[in-house]
């Protein structure tokens, strides 16, 4: 369950030897590269770790997000479980060499389960001083240092705020330092191919992946497949990356830059085939499969924006699973266009951040009161207003929960890790298709970029999504609900006799034509919300790892936090913390048995990232005296700052 | 009730795009307007424009269907908000009333994804102008396969008569006391600008015309916008009848029609001719013949004609009506539709299985 962990005296330990070793960097190996010399306990621990965490970091231009994704998926296959964190900046070129810049990719490759890109990395590849500068702080001590040595020239060391080249002062003591020329060593790599000097230039980040190659013992023959593929149509650029690759990793090798090469071994994951998947793309998937499953044509109308727009991407590419895309000329057109197909008969789909949600509200309003099935997806982003758009958080729970006029319930629902994107995108489906009504599906930045191996389902084991249209014009009316669920029929343009009008204005019960009639009023608002209520009767329980029947402490959580919180939760109790976890996927409505779970605890520990949404949901309702722990950084939650705060509660 | 299953013929698979090829085709009955009439009571005020282009549409919706094979239930009527957008209440048809401005974009969605219903959208110069102008430019640029009702009365309606992006400038009215300060927009200008394949404009008292015009709006393949000249009784009454009384009409309208020179007036004798880029008003006679006029020509692919002709106003020239352009471009949802067919016709397609396990994969033993 748990990856490697480090106790908070290790930790010391190692930030004594930090000051200890500053004296010792010495320059050995080759006139390229430095080591320092590293204490040995870390050199041993390091041979054949349970888990590496390398970060990848360079300027925007520098394909670091592509780098770690290939390292990702290289381990990935070569059986690793993995989770990743790509850390990118809004822009897209911020100025080369500048701290803004900086493009990071963080990768957590381990024999072990685990549930999270890791706490601070092990491993910095650093393209330039800027990368360096941002990124240092967080490296644990007597971590590997691996820098571009000809990116550190005056410059470039002035734009990221360097007085000193930090090569030469005590910045670096206790790393493990190698230098390597990566941008020469490049250009000499990829001069037989004849391209430019910029595009030359551009191969860097592939020898850079080829000297990581090396030091983990990695093949080199998928990822030169993939490169091969992406570049099908520009041989010579191909080659030119398989080239610096190939150069990086024999550099390595020659060179020998550490002495041992590092092998991480396979994970033990349960049988089956895997592959490594993403959130957007696990996402996208599940809503082919929920149509698929349910004889539905798929429709998605989308705007673009980050970090939802690989949604549209992906969707856009499988057009033979009988799938439409829309790009729309906004976020309203895009919802407006959702809810037009889905009255046609389609499972409508639309996707978006929090800032597409406020635009989307009006039109939401209009989905439940039609009572149409639409899926919304919103990947939520640090806000508000345009806020972090590259960044992950969690503070759309209440805008998706209450922002629209008038009592507006709708279901809402979140994944938990980016493989599971994919079963709930068909939850959502389903729910929206068999309750007649929109349900949202709150996923995150984090989720959404975030990786991991991913179990490849059966399509037989995939749940039956049951869709019935109304046909006989004797006994229908838009408003006729079913008994057990209060999902009205759903009759389609194109069927005889069931002509029929629908609208935002007030139905009136069972006919659906427009009233204003004040008890009328009530009464469709009480069913509205009990619709919504009633599908906790079709959702599964709420289950608590550790103490079921009760205890100390309850962490509960939702969405992406559930790695770190599961991980954290694991520590304590091994240590015999009477500490349990629970996650919540169902949003609204709760699971039925949260109350009672709320009850079995004295104290319940609510980590989001946001300022206590679910918190003051839980409040509100079930009256618990829940505790926040509460980050809203941009960044995941790390392990170690959910234990600390389970330790200060027990 | 009964209730069609996922095995019934009202299923359509995943692997056929829209639902035409299942659906039951009963022979194709002879409607009647009254087949097109809604047991709702019609709620606009008395005397209000828009009960006349309700009549026109449901006596026009019988030929429609006969002539291009339609049943009833294959029709739609999407609206947005304002007196206009309660059309579809009153039209025994499948209907949709949906926000302010949006209806073009429910409609595409529907039309996207279900390309053998007739989509009728019906908005109005608040609706369609003001807070859904982005909508309408949109689904006219696409060329989508819906029919673009404007009705233009050019005041607020609803809300109880506030002015309207195409009030005329200086125009007081409950929220311009002093009149407005803003420009007017034109209906067409913008929809020729967006090169709408169809632009047509006509009358809610001339019901010969409007009927015409429906009629080829609905004949249309593409997108077809008219705009329509609709009195407010209340709000603004009168706000035509400068040219549309029937006492001026003949010398103050030109009906458009394609081939024809520009000829109007209760007499024939007045023309529009072109002087340099500059159109003007001639007399018939004292040397000046039809050869001399501006011919119509709603097929030219090239909509400066049509914009010329929309950018003609009172006082110095007469309002024209009719089709101003009426060309042929493949539609958005035709192309659509085909990359979905073509790709649904490639060897595998449709392989779920296929699709989740692409890629690389390693097995765990």
């Amino acid at each position: 369950m748990a990856g490697r962990e480090r106790s908070p005296e290790n930790e010391e330990d190692s930030e004594n030897a930090k000051t200890e070793s500053a004296s010792n960097i010495e320059e050995s190996m080759a006139p390229n590269t430095q080591v320092a010399s590293v204490p040995k306990e870390v050199e041993d621990r390091n041979r054949e770790p349970e888990n590496v965490i390398i970060r990848f970091a360079g300027d925007s231009g520098d394909g670091m997000q592509v780098t770690g994704s290939m390292f990702t998926h290289n381990s990935a296959l070569v059986g690793n479980d993995i989770s990743t964190l790509p850390d990118f900046p809004a822009e897209i070129r911020a100025p080369a060499g500048t701290l803004p810049g900086v493009s990071g990719f963080q990768l957590n490759f381990s024999s072990l389960d685990i549930k999270t890109p890791g706490d601070a990395p092990e491993v910095l590849v650093a393209m330039n001083p800027a990368a360096l500068k941002v990124n240092l702080s967080d490296l644990v001590p007597g971590g590997m240092v691996v820098l571009n040595a000809d990116a550190f020239g005056g410059n470039n060391l002035k734009k990221a705020g360097y007085v000193v080249d930090p090569r030469e002062d005590n910045t670096l003591a206790g790393y493990q330092v190698i230098q390597v020329q990566i941008s020469n060593l490049t250009l000499q790599a990829v001069k037989p191919t004849g391209i430019g000097q910029k595009d030359a230039s551009r191969c860097k980040n592939m020898f850079a992946l080829g000297l990581m190659f090396w030091i983990y013992d990695r093949p080199m023959e998928p990822t030169i497949r993939t490169i091969r593929q992406k570049f099908g149509k520009k041989p010579e650029i191909a080659e030119a990356n398989v080239l610096a690759l190939q150069a990086g990793y024999n550099y390595a090798d020659t060179m020998e830059i550490v002495p041992n090469q590092i092998r991480v071994s396979k994970a033990q994951l349960p049988k089956g085939t895997y592959k490594m998947i993403m959130g957007n793309e696990a996402t996208a998937l599940g809503f082919i499969a929920a149509a698929k499953v349910s004889g539905r044509p798929l429709f998605y109308g989308s705007y673009p924006i980050t970090p939802a727009s690989d949604i549209l991407h992906e969707l856009s590419r499988h057009k033979e699973f009988g799938v439409y895309t829309f790009q729309a000329e906004d976020e309203i057109a895009a919802i407006g266009a959702c809810i037009g197909a889905s009255f046609g008969g389609a499972l409508g789909l639309t996707g978006t951040s929090g800032p597409g949600i406020a635009l989307k509200s009006e039109a939401m309003g209009l989905a439940v009161m039609t009572e149409l099935p639409i899926v919304i997806v919103d990947v939520q982003r640090g806000g508000p207003s345009t806020g972090l758009p590259t960044k992950t958080e969690q503070a759309d729970l209440l805008q998706v929960m209450f922002g629209r006029n008038g009592e507006c319930p709708l279901c809402v629902l979140a994944p938990a890790t980016p493989g599971d994107c994919f079963r709930m995108a068909i939850e959502a489906s389903r729910i929206a298709l068999t309750h007649m009504l929109p349900v949202v599906l709150l996923t995150d930045g984090y989720l959404a970029n975030g990786a991991e191996p991913w179990p490849i389902p059966r399509v037989e084991d995939l749940p039956k999504i049951s869709v019935k249209f109304a046909t006989d014009p004797a006994t229908y009316q838009p408003y006729r609900r079913d008994p057990e669920t209060l999902a009205r029929q759903w009759a389609l343009p194109g069927t005889p006799g069931l002509e029929h009008r629908i609208g935002g204005l007030e139905k009136e019960d069972v006919t659906g034509n427009v009233s204003y009639d004040a008890e009328n009023h009530e009464r469709m608002v009480r069913l509205r919300a009990e619709k919504v209520a009633k599908i906790a009767n079709d959702i599964p329980p709420l289950e608590v790892v550790g103490d079921a029947e009760g205890g100390e402490l309850l962490v509960i959580g939702w969405g992406s936090t559930y790695g770190a919180i599961d991980q954290a939760v694991g520590r304590v109790r091994r240590r015999g913390g009477k500490v349990s976890a629970a996650h919540l996927r169902y949003l609204n409505p709760f699971p039925a048995n949260l109350g009672d779970v709320l009850s079995r605890f004295e104290k319940v520990l609510v980590p989001e990232m946001n300022l206590g949404q679910l918190r003051w949901l839980l409040r509100a309702k079930y009256l618990v005296d829940a505790i926040g722990l509460n980050k809203v950084q941009g960044q995941p939650f790390k392990i170690k700052e959910i234990e600390k705060k389970i330790e200060e509660l027990l | 009730m009964p209730l069609a299953s996922n095995d019934s013929p009202l299923r359509a698979p995943a692997d056929a795009g829209g639902l035409a090829a299942v659906l039951p085709q009963p022979p194709q009955p002879a409607y009647t307007k009254q087949d097109f009439t809604s047991d709702q009571i019609v709620r606009w005020c008395p005397g209000c424009g828009d009960y006349s282009i309700l009549a026109q549409m449901q006596k026009i919706m019988p030929s429609v269907c006969a002539k291009q094979n339609i049943p009833r239930e294959n029709v739609v009527f999407v609206s947005g908000i304002g007196c206009s957008s309660r059309f579809p209440y009153y039209m025994n048809t499948y209907g949709f009333h949906s926000i302010h401005g949006r209806a073009p974009t429910f409609a595409t969605g529907l039309k996207s994804t279900r390309p053998e219903l007739m989509v009728w959208v019906v908005t109005g110069d608040g609706d369609g102008l003001s807070i859904g102008g982005n909508h309408l430019i949109h689904a006219l640029r696409r060329n989508i396969d819906l029919k673009i009702l404007l009705f233009n009365n050019r005041i607020y309606g609803l809300t109880k008569g506030q002015y309207s992006p195409t009030s005329e400038m200086g125009k007081k009215t409950k929220s311009s006391p002093m009149g407005t300060v803003e420009q007017p927009i034109n209906p067409l200008l913008i929809a020729l600008a967006a090169e709408a394949t169809f632009a047509a404009r006509s009358l809610d008292t001339d019901t010969k015309h409007l009927q015409d015009t429906l009629e080829r709006a609905a004949a249309h393949r593409g997108v077809a916008f008219v705009e329509i000249f609709q009195n407010c009784n209340i709000f603004n009454d009168g706000a035509f009848e400068s040219f549309a009384d029937i006492s001026v009409r003949k010398d103050k309208t030109l009906i458009l029609e394609h081939g024809k020179p520009l000829i109007f007036g209760k007499d024939r004798n007045k023309g529009i001719r072109l002087k340099g880029l500059k159109p003007e008003v001639v007399t018939l006679g004292q040397g000046i013949t039809e050869a001399d006029l501006l011919v119509h020509d709603e097929k030219s692919e090239d909509p400066t004609l049509a914009y010329l002709l929309a950018h003609l106003s009172e006082p110095e020239f007469p309002i024209p009506l009719g089709v101003y352009r009426n060309v042929s471009r493949p539609t958005y949802d035709q192309l659509l539709q085909s990359q979905v067919e073509t790709s649904k016709s490639k060897p595998n397609a449709g392989n779920l299985q296929a699709l989740l396990a692409s890629g690389d994969t390693w097995t765990v033993e």
